[in-house]
């Protein structure tokens, strides 16, 4: 498997406190990587670097090749927007939309026509038990439902990589294992990779790996052998 | 897992011959690891000899004769006592995870690190837990969560402990 996206020694400072301080770590095509580390480690920080929302004070950011660190704010919020998906643990749907409008949005910000993009956001209703949702707004639904839609909205334009943080961090446990299912099942069928923020081991389980963030630095541990 | 009590279990469930108990062990609390055909009938008749079970009837047929069991009220209040009691919580405090840690700082070895890769041993026994409860049966998948919940449990603890290292060291290393 080749990388396909990579920090290298990053370092980041909010103000005059340093949150990344060398951070570096490389993530295989298709693979389903947890990123885990105690409350203010950096980990949000570093996925918001990997995902070219923050840029690094220093040390590189590669994407399928592309330097995204020294990249316009415009060629990243291209990146974000074609190749990127993105689920966060709150607040995410549009309350103005209907469900599959906010699933359907990444694709309208991208020029699909409302024609196309619609029955395309539709099909994941089925697949993530969503059905007869569709026209639902979000305070309609329930919390799981809500994380299903957010999670279809991060997959829908078939991104190669999906930033999760803390996916599951506002549902119960059992609501927040089957998002958990359902991320991973669709992922692995389209070959997304996935780069997951959590504190929870048990979300973290659903990964491939693990790395640990610490004090702004990783650590990643030595492979077991299965 | 008591062999035993969990035969009598399934006794008081039904009248049951060996071949039946086996089965009914094998499918819903084996996982991967069939109870023998001679554990099951050594069971059986200490558990006849001590009056909790008794035989019913013979059925001859063309292998060995096939005795059935039907539990007996000492096997039935066995089963309802082992069932109420709760199972006593484990004595976490003296497990050998906490054996090493101590004796790592006493020996000004590195703990943070073995605590490093005892968390990668443990979270890599939880993703194999993971794959069986996503690809097996609710069965399965409650199996693997209880699993799970212990994994995790005694991660805090190696969350907790690593944070407390230094504290630690001064107390052991004084």
């Amino acid at each position: 498997m080749s990388v396909v996206i990579e920090a290298r020694d990053v370092e980041f400072s909010f103000g005059q406190t340093p949150a990344l301080r060398g951070a570096s770590v490389a993530v295989e095509a298709g693979e389903i990587l947890a990123v885990m580390g105690p409350s203010g480690s950096g980990k949000s920080t570093l996925l918001h670097c990997l995902a070219g929302i923050l840029v690094p004070d220093s040390g590189e950011i590669l994407f399928d090749g592309a330097r995204v660190h020294a990249m316009a704010e415009t060629e990243r919020s291209s990146l974000r927007r074609d190749r990127f998906g993105f689920v966060f643990q709150f607040g995410q749907l549009v309350p103005e939309l209907t469900a599959v409008e906010n699933v359907a949005l990444p694709l309208l910000l991208s020029g699909v026509h409302r024609k196309q993009a619609l029955p395309r956001a539709g099909a994941w209703f089925a697949r993530l038990g969503l059905d007869g949702l569709e026209q639902r707004r979000s305070g309609e639904l329930s919390g799981g439902q809500a994380q299903r839609v957010a999670l279809a909205r991060g997959l829908v334009a078939e991104p190669q990589v999906l930033f999760a943080d803390e996916p599951t961090g506002a549902l119960d446990s059992l609501t927040g294992e089957q998002v958990m299912d359902l991320l991973v099942g669709a992922a692995r069928e389209q070959g997304t990779t996935v780069i997951l923020v959590t504190h929870e081991p048990r979300i973290a389980a659903y990964a491939d790996r693990e790395v640990m963030v610490r004090d702004g630095r990783v650590n990643a541990p030595d492979r077991i052998a299965s | 897992m008591s062999v035993p009590l969990t035969l009598l279990g399934l006794l008081e469930r039904e009248p049951s011959h060996g071949y039946d108990l086996k089965r009914d062990y094998d499918a819903f609390f084996g996982r991967g690891k069939p109870l023998p055909f001679g554990q099951v009938y050594s069971t059986l008749s200490r558990l006849a000899r001590d009056g909790k079970v008794v035989i019913s009837d013979v059925a001859p047929g063309s292998g060995p004769d096939r005795k059935r069991y039907i539990i007996t009220d000492v096997g039935a209040t066995e089963v309802e006592q082992w069932l109420t009691q709760p199972v006593d919580p484990e004595p976490h405090l003296q497990t050998v995870l906490f054996a090493k840690v101590v004796l790592a700082l006493m020996l000004d070895r590195p703990a943070a690190e073995y605590l490093d890769t005892q968390r990668s041993a443990h979270l890599h026994r939880m993703r194999e837990l993971t794959e069986i409860k996503r690809a097996g049966s609710l069965v399965d998948a409650l199996l693997a969560d209880h699993g799970l919940y212990h994994l995790e449990a005694d991660l805090r603890w190696i969350e907790m402990t690593g944070a407390r290292l230094d504290a630690l060291r001064k107390e052991v290393r004084p």
